[in-house]
């Protein structure tokens, strides 16, 4: 008998359709398989400049995605009480009559009554442009309790941060650092950059107290104590700067180390930075002995001498950078057992980066010129790269640390320099070239302004008359003056106390507010259900786009149900937070590739209806006719600027199709599918590097369309505005901090990156809660949305808390006991897990695993809901009262960044309960349970 | 055909790295998808919405070592069939279902052949066989067998569908018969090893080793870069300053 | 290995149809007419029955058929093809015997050899499998599916002597078969280190697993019994299965001694054929920390 003959030749599908990922952010392109018109299978665009063909799990699993029995079938009014979850189906016009009757008064009462907060909005300059238009200044997305700290503190420093701001030059760099990361926005990019590092043989080094992913492949392990990193990070830069490895030449030319500061304590001006009469910053020449503006050609910033001018002496930046971290108390002895790392181990690492950097330096043959005119022959790298994100970021000290590494990373001379970090497109992109943010409504009228940006200083707080917020999250107040991002943990929580103020209707997009994206999640559902004297609910209305049976839709009043990511136009602007890699330029849409068979529509869509029928001038013609049909219209149509529109590729020129700037292309969303669902422009050979200064990348970005004009800038190892914020608190100036806030300004917002122990810590007793206790993303699976995924959840379908071997034996417990895990705020009780990869101070467990019963359309015996659980529980959005009368937020002082790993916690043993506590109620699911049995195939 | 071919023209085969691969599950979900679609009856998924249980493929462990001094490590470890030469799986099948392919020494099961009995999955030492709830027939890799040669995909995507999906480049495919391929090459490199080589199984599929980890740790210290003469010049800010004046000078 | 009751009745069962048909097929007895009519009865609707039964855990029993055709290289073919040609033989043997009266040993012969091959292929379905080292014990476990069946059959076909001896010697095959089936997997050589090749590095345990959800693999081949169940269910075993028996064979004869002589074997037999599946590690354990 001979072997089988079989098809190794089958027809894989009818058709490909090309878009674009969106199980997470990293927005990946992907190649979507149809057969007899329906979704068949879904791989990586290989031509796509994020993912290059290769996709991770979440994206493999969009087709159950896609298919989940839990998508919301048509908008819902609610008839149960709040949290029950019993809605009726309703026609989208009398969804959208009901919407328009509680918006449209307030509009033109009363706009800050409106509350618009977008979560993980991936068209955010759409959403705020619709709130700018409403007139509310309560908008904002989900940075705030995300990583507001990282790219506040990047932006700050130079001009972006990681993730969609910049990346690690993959293929040039030879050691590469990574600090708090599990997985990351750049989800795909990272790992196929740790592939060539390791192609390569390059060094991988991991800082993470846990050793899983990323830190698993590191060739070595930082096992750090959380909220340490700022010291360890400011120890290695005393160990650089006492062996005088950094690269002083780098340092004079493009960073504000030469610039003059202000060192007279009795002025007014005193720590701000010396200008001239254009308010240029000013250095010292070391060619003529004189100051001068910083960027006056042939002009050699001195980092060594200051200048005395008006009887007030003036030093460079360096002089306090030098005298403040070359302090014994920056000294690896001083920090080691703080941070839980050897002090040996500190200064190896600090050898090992002062050798790769300044040994094993790279030469580009590629002449390029600077803003000074200044002609260089070659390209010249220090090859190592860091990255980091939320492990760092989501601290109460976060933002300052991360400040401290991005430092770091300028004293090695390795941002923008070959081997390095390099920024994407539209970054980098300082300070001076984002707005500041704008908070005056007026009724019936716009925002004199979009609602976020970057404050310069305390003119910029959004503040009223009598020093009350302008926002409902308290957003670019004294408490967080810096809040780039809104804080969007802290609405809910403000709204139901009616502080600042009492709002009417929140309407929220895409954020699971009821359950794993809130701090407190027991006492937000409180929140949102509870009622005042007159029975009515305190947060009167409330108003939600989700595109599944989520936790969160059982509490609002009104659902307008999205379509999912297959089913309508979507488009990654460069005007929000574009694709683009560290050597071109790149947008992106998605679009409909299969029709929805329900009664959905594109959230964005429903904005424009909604827009056109309250009358808001950004979508009605003059004769007052809506202005776009839908969000594809929109993304057409729509100009920012004349020229700019939201997708930068095929637009109309004078001379036919052109890219950057140009007239609308009625035919621009059929060029894009044409071109696999994205738009790519390279960014020629002699601007790949040194972007911020190089005038061949200045020029080609405004022929971009992404500045209207050069704009080269200085890095900021001080930050001015910061030193602002403290002259005031030091008692300068007309607008003046609250008092019980002037001391933490005084300290917490120092130019120069400093490092303070975790909010918590002072807050709660740190030997009664001896232990940290974090949370991690698992790769294959996206917060609480993976859940509803039939292949996803049974690669994670529940979590148990990671104990380090010493906590494990010390409480004798095995895996699978149950344990209290207590927190100042609360307790869970939940099943155990023993690791020894693990810092011994540290439990952890995977994020957003544990699930609501009813929500989802999973049955009520899931294991999501039976031994799965939140940390949430155990975090509150206010720290525990200390006994000064006040709740202090549990954020960071500067950014208002969320500190949800600063948590504290003590660990007992328990009985096992029925299911992980706390358990709540059932919901009951507005679309019923999922099959029994899934023979998923589409093709016969 | 139950008998074993007393030799394969090819050997094709993975090399699995385990020094890269950062255990994302890519992989797993990409082989489902693709051998959901493809070759036989679909991977069905049991109770998919309470607590379930389903075919899978390809599923990545996770394993955790700790030296006798120093720190711990994390290894995730992704398994599939490893298309033994020596297969037991083969031989023992009773109905001829189970073969291996003469000309690339794939493992196949012919579905139409199998009466679910269970036993190659018992001879697997792997875990590399799963029955099929709903179908009643044994499901294993297929090493992607209806990609790798299908003339309906462009050239280079005719690999496994886990090889083409892995971010982090951690699964190579190619013959392991020829010494001179680049997964051949690979193997000799990094030293290639087999699992479970007690069994007798023979696999084709190879795993690389984690390259020595933390190794910083036991560089001994005071590392000698730091320790340049300028060290012990600029411990504070004066001797900082002297040291910027001369550095300066140089450039 | 999850003990499947189709599986367990299937081997314990068609083991004691086909001893006893040995013993037929040798002429211990050699009853004719309806006598013999029912001994080949019994007989068949043990050793068939089992049969029928283990297709009931199959995929697709309607192609079982298929199952014969790989007797060059497969145990389980290879039972199937001796197990119809002893089905055949002894059919033909029987019918001499029940029908016309006449014994055709050589048939008779020929049947007991393949009735033997029989439960030795059975065995040896488990025996060969290197995955599972307690039965990877060759020829113990060989040796003991046929004493089962040998010493079953004697008993059936009512040969006190030989059945009392046999008896004695698979409890002597039963008792070496358990103590050496405990140090079984340790001695395969498999284990963590062997399992990932990460054993240089240090001691290696199973993290995460691969899936929180179940699988075929962990409900086909990832039983566990405690140990203290497990030795409390071979005392059973033991009692049962052998020691009873025998004391009612050194009884006086008496034939209600007898039936509870086969009755305690059989009882015996199936608790010890559960033992045999759940007591199984399967290597592919090893890969979920589990055994
Ligand atoms: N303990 C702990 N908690 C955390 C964190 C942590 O690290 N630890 N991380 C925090 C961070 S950084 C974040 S970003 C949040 C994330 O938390 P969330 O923002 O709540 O994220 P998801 O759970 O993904 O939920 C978003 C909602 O969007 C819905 N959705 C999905 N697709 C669509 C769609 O196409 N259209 C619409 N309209 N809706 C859709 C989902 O059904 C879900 O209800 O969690 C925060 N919570
Ligand atoms: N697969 C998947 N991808 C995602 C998401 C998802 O849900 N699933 N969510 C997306 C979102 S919204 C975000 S914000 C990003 C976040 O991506 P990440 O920034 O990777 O966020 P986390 O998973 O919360 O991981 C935080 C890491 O920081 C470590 N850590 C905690 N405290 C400290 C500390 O003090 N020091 C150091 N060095 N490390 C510390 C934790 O151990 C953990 O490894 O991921 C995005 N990508
Ligand atoms: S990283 Fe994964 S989930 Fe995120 S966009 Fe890319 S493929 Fe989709
Ligand atoms: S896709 Fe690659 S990196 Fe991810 S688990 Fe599989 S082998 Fe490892
Ligand atoms: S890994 Fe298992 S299934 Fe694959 S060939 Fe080897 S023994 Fe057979
Ligand atoms: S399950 Fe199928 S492939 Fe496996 S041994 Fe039985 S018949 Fe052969
Ligand atoms: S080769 Fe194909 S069938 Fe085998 S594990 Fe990879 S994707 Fe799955
Ligand atoms: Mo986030």
């Amino acid at each position: 008998m001979g072997q089988p003959k079989i098809d190794t030749s089958p027809v894989v599908s009818d058709e490909v359709r090309k878009t674009t990922c969106y199980m997470c952010a990293c927005r990946c392109g992907i190649n979507v398989h149809m057969k007899d018109g329906k979704v068949a299978y879904i791989e990586g665009n290989r031509d796509h400049p994020v993912n290059r063909g290769v996709l991770c799990a979440k994206g493999s699993a969009g087709i159950m995605q896609h298919n989940a029995p839990s998508r919301l079938r048509a908008p819902l009014k609610r008839v149960g009480p709040r949290g029950s979850g019993e809605f009726e189906e309703i026609s989208w016009d009398e969804a959208l009559e009901l919407a328009v009757s509680w918006m449209k008064p307030l509009r033109e009462t009363a706009p800050e009554k409106l509350a618009f907060f977008t979560g993980r909005d991936q068209s955010q300059s759409f959403t705020s442009f619709w709130a700018q238009n409403f007139g509310t200044p309560n908008y904002a997305a989900h940075g705030g309790f995300c990583s507001v700290n990282m790219a506040a503190a990047g932006i700050y420093t130079m001009g972006g941060a990681f993730w969609e701001f910049g990346q690690p030059d993959w293929e040039r760099s030879k050691l590469f650092m990574i600090f708090g990361v599990a997985e990351d926005h750049d989800s795909n990019p990272i790992k196929m950059g740790i592939g060539r590092l390791k192609e390569r043989g390059a060094r991988v080094i991991g800082v993470n107290p846990i050793r899983t992913g990323y830190n698993a492949v590191a060739d070595d392990w930082v096992g750090i104590t959380p909220g340490t990193d700022g010291l360890f990070i400011l120890a290695l830069v005393h160990e650089l700067l006492k062996a005088g490895k950094i690269d002083l030449d780098y340092l004079a030319r493009y960073t504000n180390a030469p610039v003059l500061v202000n060192c007279d304590p009795s002025s007014a001006e005193h720590g701000l930075f010396l200008r001239d009469a254009d308010g240029k910053q000013l250095v010292m020449d070391r060619i003529t002995g004189k100051p001068a503006p910083f960027d006056q050609p042939g002009v050699k910033p001195d980092l060594r001498h200051g200048l005395r001018k008006a009887g007030v002496t003036h030093k460079p930046v360096m002089h306090f950078l030098a005298e403040r971290y070359l302090d014994p108390q920056y000294a690896p002895e001083a920090v080691a057992e703080r941070c839980g790392v050897k002090a040996a181990k500190i200064r190896t690492l600090a050898a090992e980066i002062a050798r790769v950097a300044f040994e094993e330096t790279i030469e580009i043959d590629q002449p390029w010129t600077d803003f000074r005119g200044e002609r260089h022959e070659k390209m010249i790298g220090r090859p190592v790269s860091f990255h980091a994100m939320r492990g760092i970021s989501a601290h109460s000290n976060g933002f300052q640390t991360c400040r401290a590494l991005h430092v770091l990373q300028i004293l090695l001379g390795s941002v923008e320099a070959p081997g390095g970090f390099r920024f994407k497109p539209p970054y980098p992109k300082p300070v001076e070239a984002h707005p500041t943010p704008h908070g005056s409504a007026k009724p019936g009228s716009p925002l004199d302004g979009p609602h976020l940006g970057f404050p310069r200083g305390p003119d910029d707080l959004l503040l009223k008359e009598d020093g009350s917020p302008t926002r409902i999250d308290k957003a670019f107040t004294w408490d967080n003056p810096m809040s780039a991002h809104g804080l969007m943990h802290m609405v809910i929580s403000n709204a139901h106390a009616g502080d600042p103020y009492k709002i009417d209707t929140l309407f929220l997009y895409m954020a699971n507010m009821a359950w794993n994206s809130s701090m407190n999640t027991s006492g937000v559902m409180k929140m949102l259900t509870d009622t005042d004297e007159n029975g009515e609910y305190v947060i009167p209305r409330i108003i939600y786009s989700d595109a599944y049976s989520s936790e969160m839709v059982a509490y609002a009043d009104l659902i307008l149900p999205d379509t999912t990511y297959l089913e309508r136009h979507d488009c990654i602007s460069l005007l929000d937070r574009p694709i683009c890699e560290a050597d071109a330029a790149a947008d992106a849409i998605r679009w409909p590739v299969v029709e929805p068979d329900r009664d959905v529509r594109g959230f964005q869509s429903v904005l424009c209806d909604l827009g056109a029928r309250m009358g808001m001038p950004g979508f009605v013609n003059e004769d007052g006719s809506a202005k776009y049909a839908d969000y594809a219209d929109y993304i057409v149509n729509h100009q920012r600027k004349p020229g700019i529109g939201p997708l930068a590729g095929w637009r109309m020129g004078e001379n036919g199709l052109t890219h950057g700037r140009g007239a609308p292309n009625e035919g621009q969303l059929d060029n894009y599918i044409a071109n696999g669902g994205f738009f790519v422009s390279h960014i020629p050979d002699e601007a790949q590097y040194y972007k911020p200064w190089n005038m061949a990348y200045q020029n080609w970005a405004v022929e971009m369309g992404i500045f209207d004009a050069a704009a080269p800038y200085l890095f900021q190892l001080y930050v001015e505005p910061m030193r602002r914020f403290q002259l005031a608190a030091e008692g300068h100036g007309k607008r003046q901090p609250p008092e019980h806030l002037r001391e933490r300004i005084k300290t917490t917002l120092d130019p120069l990156p400093i490092w303070y122990p975790p909010f918590e810590d002072g807050h709660v007793d740190p030997v009664e809660y001896p232990i940290h206790a974090l949370t991690q993303r698992p790769m294959a699976m996206y917060h609480s949305w993976g859940t509803q995924n039939a292949w996803l959840r049974q690669i994670h379908g529940r979590n148990p808390l990671y104990l380090p071997t010493k906590l494990m034996r010390q409480h004798g417990f095995a895996d699978g006991d149950w344990a209290r895990v207590i927190s100042a705020h609360g307790e869970i009780t939940v099943p155990v897990m023993e690791m020894a990869a693990l810092n011994e101070n540290t439990v952890w467990t995977w994020n957003a695993i544990g699930k609501r019963k009813g929500a989802w359309a999973l049955k009520e015996d899931a294991p999501e809901a039976t031994k799965g659980f939140l940390l949430n529980h155990l975090i509150h959005e206010l720290l525990p009262p200390k006994g000064d009368g006040l709740r202090w937020a549990n954020s960071d002082p500067v950014t208002g960044q969320a500190a949800w790993f600063d948590l504290r916690v003590k660990i007992e043993k328990s009985a096992p309960p029925e299911a992980s506590q706390p358990s709540y109620g059932t919901i009951k699911s507005p679309v019923g349970q999922g099959p029994d049995e899934l023979t998923w195939k589409v093709g016969k | 055909m139950t008998q074993l071919p007393e030799t394969t023209e090819r050997k094709l085969g993975l090399v699995i790295d385990l020094d890269t691969c950062v255990g994302c599950h890519a992989c797993v979900v990409a082989c489902k998808g693709w051998n959901t679609e493809n070759y036989g009856a679909p991977l069905s998924d049991q109770d998919p919405y309470g607590t379930p249980s389903g075919t899978f493929l390809n599923r990545v462990h996770s394993y955790e070592i700790t030296p006798k001094e120093g720190t711990a490590k994390l290894v995730h470890f992704p398994k599939s069939c490893l298309h033994c030469d020596d297969a037991p799986c083969v031989t023992v099948c009773p109905t001829g279902a189970s073969y291996k392919r003469v000309e690339d020494g794939i493992v196949l099961v012919n579905e139409d052949h199998c009466i679910g009995c269970g036993l190659c999955a018992w001879a697997c030492p792997y875990g590399a066989r799963e029955m099929d709830a709903a179908e009643g027939v044994m499901k294993k890799c297929t090493l992607c067998v209806d990609r790798i040669y299908n003339e309906n995909l462009p050239e280079e995507d005719r690999e496994p569908a886990c090889v083409r999906t892995c971010p982090a480049g951690a699964r190579h495919f190619g013959d392991l018969g020829d010494p001179d391929s680049d997964v051949s090459q690979l193997v000799a490199e990094r030293g290639g090893m087999d699992l479970m080589p007690e069994q007798g199984t023979k696999p084709v599929n190879k795993y690389l080793p984690p390259r020595p980890k933390d190794v910083l740790d036991e560089v001994d210290i005071l590392a000698p870069l730091l320790a340049t003469p300028e060290t012990a010049e600029h411990r504070n800010l004066s001797g900082f300053l002297g040291w910027l004046d001369r550095t300066l000078e140089k450039i | 290995m999850h003990p499947a009751p189709s599986i367990i009745l299937f081997t314990s069962l068609s083991g004691l149809g086909f001893g006893l048909l040995f013993f037929l097929g040798l002429g211990y007895p050699q009853p004719t007419g309806w006598v013999g009519f029912v001994f080949f009865l019994i007989a068949y609707f043990l050793a068939a029955g089992g049969l029928l039964l283990s297709t009931f855990h199959l995929g697709h029993p309607e192609r079982a058929w298929r199952a014969m055709s790989q007797w060059q290289s497969s145990w389980l073919s290879r039972e199937g093809v001796c197990a119809v040609a002893a089905l055949v033989v002894m059919g033909l043997y029987a019918l001499g015997l029940v029908f016309f009266d006449s014994a055709w040993q050589p048939l008779g012969w020929i049947g007991a050899l393949l009735s033997l091959a029989t439960v030795g292929t059975t065995s040896m379905i488990y025996g060969q499998l290197k995955t599972v080292p307690r039965w990877n014990m060759l020829p113990l476990t060989p040796a003991l599916f046929l004493s089962l069946s040998l010493a079953g059959g004697a008993l059936l076909a009512g040969q006190v002597t030989w059945a009392t001896g046999l008896l004695v010697l698979a409890a002597l095959v039963q008792v070496a078969w358990w103590v050496l089936g405990d140090k079984a997997l340790v001695s395969s050589g498999s284990d963590l280190a062997s399992a990932t090749g990460l054993g240089a590095i240090g001691d290696v345990r199973a993290f995460e697993p691969p899936h929180t959800g179940t699988n075929y693999l962990l409900s086909e081949m990832v039983h566990v019994v405690g140990r203290a169940h497990a030795l409390k269910l071979r005392a059973i075993a033991f009692g049962l299965g052998f020691v009873l028996p025998v004391l009612f064979l050194l009884l006086p004869f008496n034939h209600l001694w007898g039936v509870l002589a086969v009755l305690a074997h059989v009882a015996g037999v199936l608790v010890s054929r559960w033992l045999f599946f759940a007591e199984a590690e399967h290597v592919v354990g090893i890969y979920y920390g589990k055994r």
